[in-house]
This record gives structure tokens, C-alpha cells and sequence, in this order.
């Protein structure tokens, strides 16, 4: 590799690169070995088929493969982030079949015939989703990497109230839920931000639910 | 994560017979507390048997005046169901105090009340502990206890349910329904489901091996005030220090269980009955015999609090 080729690099690519490198550096050949041999179940493939975006799309999977790494690594969709990969951050959230879901804690091939909503497949760049243009107004983010997961988020939460789903903040089980900033931040909360960008996200969602009131 | 077959069930009977035949088989259904413990190899299933498609994912009247909840309701439409948010406020109120918007929606009735304890130690794998290894030895045993249980505990566990569902459930006298793999079917009380750790703390529930369950009932209303009060770290997406789940009649009387000190859902009927004399009498008999640690012997205090403001509030509503 010259240096032209790795400065085409995507910073990306540049990351998987430099993590193959320190774990063949970091483990001799053996131990990688050995482990496989203790484990002697074999890996697993089946073929799954399900609309992202709007689109068919047909893989053939390890079955160990989550909704969130099939949509990054398979599909190249890397919208959708990995932030903890164990349900507590929220990074990674799409809306499957209209509700949004943490895609690391299901798998894809739990998902069959599943119709996927990504970041990607609310706007473009061109086209921007109302509350993609309301975070971009109201700088409701910083680094931006747990962006996608709560732009997913914060649609569905708009759906959620408007089909009269309670929440933990609602003061009444009875009364329907009212479209209020108390609302947006019980049902944000599983959607962490690092940054600390939540009073704005907050604003931002409550422009998009004035507008569409 | 360990590699493992997959398979997709169209019926109860089968699912519950095939996981009978396979070595190392489990069900999964949202997949949320299961697929977070096999990315650490806590659980190694070899195959894994999908129940999503089993149509148990509706709510229905019962003969009796109740509900019976298919396995697979969501707990998301478990807590937005009208019936349930009319003559089981407890419930819903108790979901919606659980976990995230995101998790509410994966997460199934069943799995709920099969979700593994959040002790720490269970969690990190470099420590002993006689859930996943048992003989191994409890590491939270003179560790880091502020979370962990104060009754109920044993010599070899102190961990938690992490459920408030489990607790309004319990406070409901709900019935767990279940098949087996030779086809039969059972009904477990709430009262009997969960188990205490005592010498075998991996061995969670009154299930058998490869029984599935199938809906969770619950009795035909019983009125009262219901009221779910969670005491936790931060306002929202955190397991509870303690929950109080309760339903209190207009002359002082009613039902009610802990979350967050024991092994199971903590109900003592003997202290019910207490109920009319206030807070501190029921506490004094509920909590009798507990074991708490220094730190987490606040729990006690905090029992006993949350409880006079449950039936202050009670008291309000009626």
C-alpha cells in the first residue's frame, strides 16, 4: 500500500485496517487457533430477506449477524451506529415495522421480511426530513454520533403520542399524551447523548411537533 | 458470541418439542436481555428456536372478568392496552417506569418475567458467581452491594430481579401458562414462579426444562387505587433501588409488593394486613429477617418511606 492508496482511505476503512493489524500484532497465530478449536460449533448461514428503505434486500447471514451489523457491514449503511452494542445508548435505533428498536439487540435473521427504516431512509441530503432540518436548526448535536439514532427516535416518539401511548411522565393512564418537551425526555431517555446536546434535541423535537400538530 | 443453528416455531407444541430434541437449545422472542447475554458468553445457546411467530401476541377477556396476555405482547402494548389502563393501572404504570421506549417495544410479556438479574458480578465474567458457574462462589458477597438484594438473600447469591413488571404481576396474583415438550400444560401462580437463590441460584423459576410459556393471566379487577412508585439513580432508563407496587382500597386496606431487594417479586400477605395501621407496620412485617449490607441497608429506611408516600397518595386519590 503507497501512500497515495491510504490517503483514498475512507477514515472508515483507515479504523478496520489499524484494528486487523494490533489484534494479529497483539495475538500469535496459535491462540487464535486454539480458540477456535475450543469452540466447536461452526459457524452458522442462513438467508434473510427484508425492505430497508423501501428496498428488497436479500443476504445470506451468519446467524449471529444483528440487525444493526447487517445494516453497517452487509449493506453498507452506515447511518446507523454502533455506539454500546448492548441496548444502553441508543446510537444504533431504527424503526422496524414502524416501531424504532435497538437494532444491536435483534438479530437479523429474527427480522425476516422485516421492513427496516434507517437514517438514510427518512431524508437526503437534498430532501431532509423534517426533523433531520430540525436538528440541523436547532444544533441538536455536537460530534453528531448518536445523531442518527435519535432523529430515528424522536419520529417514532412523535407517532407513539399521536397513536395515544403512555408514557412514565403522562399524568393520567386515561387522558391522551400531550405533545410536551416532559413527554419528549421520558421517552428520549433511551437515547443517551455524550455531548450533552439534549436541551436542544428537545427544541428541535417539539419544533417538528408544533409544525405537525 | 458462540455460533448456534436457527429456526423459526409455527406452533407452541412444536416449539417446546423441538427444544426438547436439540442440544443447548433456547426460545428467544424480543431477544433483548438473551442477545446482550450471549455477546458475552453469560448464555451459549447452541440453537436457538424463534417464537415471534406463534401468535400469542394478543390480549383477550377470560371467562372470569380477567385478561389473559399472550407471551408475546409487547410491553409497549401491554401498557397502551385500554383494559389494562383502566382496571390494572399498576401495570401499565409499572412497564412504563421499565427500561426505554426502544426496549419496550422488543421486549415480550414472557421474556420480562424470565429476564436475568443485573447484579454486576453476573455480569462480569472475570468474577465468581453461582448463576453462571455455580460452585464458583459470589463475588458481590463482600463486594460492591449498594444495588443488590436485603431479603430473601443466601450464603451463595444476593441478587436482584430487575423487573417491575414481575412486581405488579405479583401484586395481581397474575398466573403463568405454559406447555411442555410432551404437550401438557400448566399454570404456575406469580406467588410460585420466581424461586429463591438458596443453594441453587441458578435455577431462576418453577419452569422445566424447555417449557415455554405461553400467556400470563390475570384475575377479573379488584378496584382500588393502583399505584407503581419506582426509586431510582436517575429520572428515567435505570433499574429500580426499590419499587413499591400497590393497590389500596378506600378503607385503608390492600395488596402490596417490592421490587428491586429480593430474588423474586417480594410480597408477604401477613403485612397486607397491616395495611391500616400505616407504613411502618407493614414494613416492620414484610421486612422482617432482612440481611442487608451497610451499604444497602437504606433500603429498609427506604421501603418504609416510599411506602407511607404510596398510601398518602392512596389516601388522596380515594
Amino acid at each position: 500500500m503507497n501512500d497515495r492508496d491510504l490517503m483514498k482511505l475512507t477514515r472508515r476503512k483507515f479504523l478496520i485496517v489499524g484494528a486487523v493489524t494490533a489484534t494479529s500484532v497483539a495475538l500469535p497465530p496459535f491462540i487464535s487457533a486454539l480458540a477456535s478449536a475450543a469452540n466447536s460449533a461452526r459457524p452458522v448461514t442462513n438467508p434473510v430477506s427484508m425492505e430497508v428503505n423501501g428496498v428488497p434486500r436479500q443476504m445470506n447471514l451468519d446467524t449471529r449477524t444483528t440487525l444493526l451489523d447487517a445494516l453497517r457491514e452487509h449493506l453498507q449503511l452506515t447511518g446507523t451506529k454502533k455506539g454500546c452494542d448492548h441496548g444502553q445508548c441508543g446510537a444504533c435505533t431504527v424503526i422496524a415495522n414502524g416501531r424504532r428498536v435497538n437494532s444491536c439487540l435483534t438479530l437479523a435473521v429474527m427480522q425476516q421480511g422485516s421492513k427496516i427504516t434507517t437514517v438514510e431512509g427518512l431524508g437526503t441530503p437534498d430532501k431532509l426530513h423534517p426533523m433531520q432540518a430540525a436538528f440541523i436548526k436547532h444544533d441538536g448535536y455536537q460530534c453528531g454520533y448518536c445523531t442518527p439514532g435519535q432523529i430515528c427516535s424522536a419520529v417514532a416518539v412523535l407517532d407513539e403520542i399521536r397513536q395515544g401511548i403512555p408514557s412514565h411522565a403522562s399524568p393520567s393512564l386515561t387522558d391522551r399524551p400531550e405533545l410536551i418537551a416532559r413527554e419528549f425526555q421520558e421517552r428520549m431517555s433511551g437515547n443517551i447523548c455524550r455531548c450533552g446536546a439534549y436541551s436542544n434535541i428537545i427544541q428541535a423535537i417539539s419544533e417538528v411537533a408544533e409544525a405537525t400538530a | 458470541m458462540r455460533p448456534f443453528s436457527y429456526v423459526r416455531a409455527t406452533s407452541p407444541a412444536e416449539a417446546a418439542q423441538q427444544a426438547a430434541q436439540v442440544e443447548g437449545a433456547r426460545f428467544i422472542a424480543g431477544g433483548t436481555n438473551l442477545l446482550d447475554l450471549m455477546k458475552l458468553e453469560i448464555e451459549t445457546p447452541l440453537h436457538l428456536i424463534d417464537v415471534n411467530d406463534l401468535a400469542l401476541d394478543r390480549i383477550e377477556a377470560t371467562p372470569e372478568g380477567g385478561l389473559r396476555i399472550g407471551a408475546l405482547v409487547r410491553n409497549t402494548d401491554l401498557a397502551a392496552d385500554s383494559r389494562v389502563r383502566k382496571d390494572y393501572g399498576l401495570l401499565s404504570r409499572a412497564l412504563l417506569a421499565g427500561a426505554s421506549g426502544q426496549l419496550r417495544n422488543a421486549a415480550t410479556t414472557a421474556g420480562n418475567l424470565l429476564q436475568r438479574t443485573r447484579c454486576p458480578y453476573f455480569y462480569d465474567t472475570n468474577q465468581a458467581c453461582n448463576k453462571r458457574h455455580p460452585g464458583s462462589g459470589c463475588a458481590a458477597i463482600g463486594g460492591v452491594t449498594r444495588q443488590l438484594g436485603i431479603i430473601g438473600v443466601s450464603s451463595a447469591c444476593i441478587a436482584t430481579h430487575p423487573s417491575d413488571m414481575a412486581v405488579a404481576m405479583r401484586v395481581l396474583d397474575a398466573q403463568v401458562e405454559t406447555i411442555r415438550p410432551d404437550g401438557t400444560t400448566r399454570v404456575i401462580p406469580m406467588a410460585d414462579f420466581h424461586r429463591l437463590p438458596g443453594n441453587t441460584p441458578n435455577i431462576e423459576t418453577a419452569l422445566s426444562a424447555n417449557e415455554l410459556i405461553t400467556a400470563v393471566t390475570l384475575p377479573a379487577p379488584v378496584g382500588g387505587t393502583h399505584i407503581y412508585q419506582k426509586v431510582r439513580d436517575r429520572a428515567s432508563y435505570a433499574f429500580a433501588l426499590i419499587s413499591i407496587a400497590a393497590v389500596v382500597q378506600k378503607n385503608g386496606t390492600g395488596h402490596v409488593a417490592v421490587g428491586g431487594v429480593a430474588h423474586r417479586p417480594w410480597r408477604v400477605e401477613e403485612a397486607e394486613k397491616l395495611m391500616p395501621d400505616g407504613a411502618k407496620a407493614v414494613t416492620a412485617k414484610l421486612l422482617a429477617g432482612a440481611t442487608p449490607t451497610h451499604e444497602n441497608e437504606f433500603k429498609v429506611t427506604l421501603v418504609e418511606r416510599t411506602l407511607a408516600s404510596v398510601m398518602s397518595q392512596a389516601r388522596a386519590a380515594s
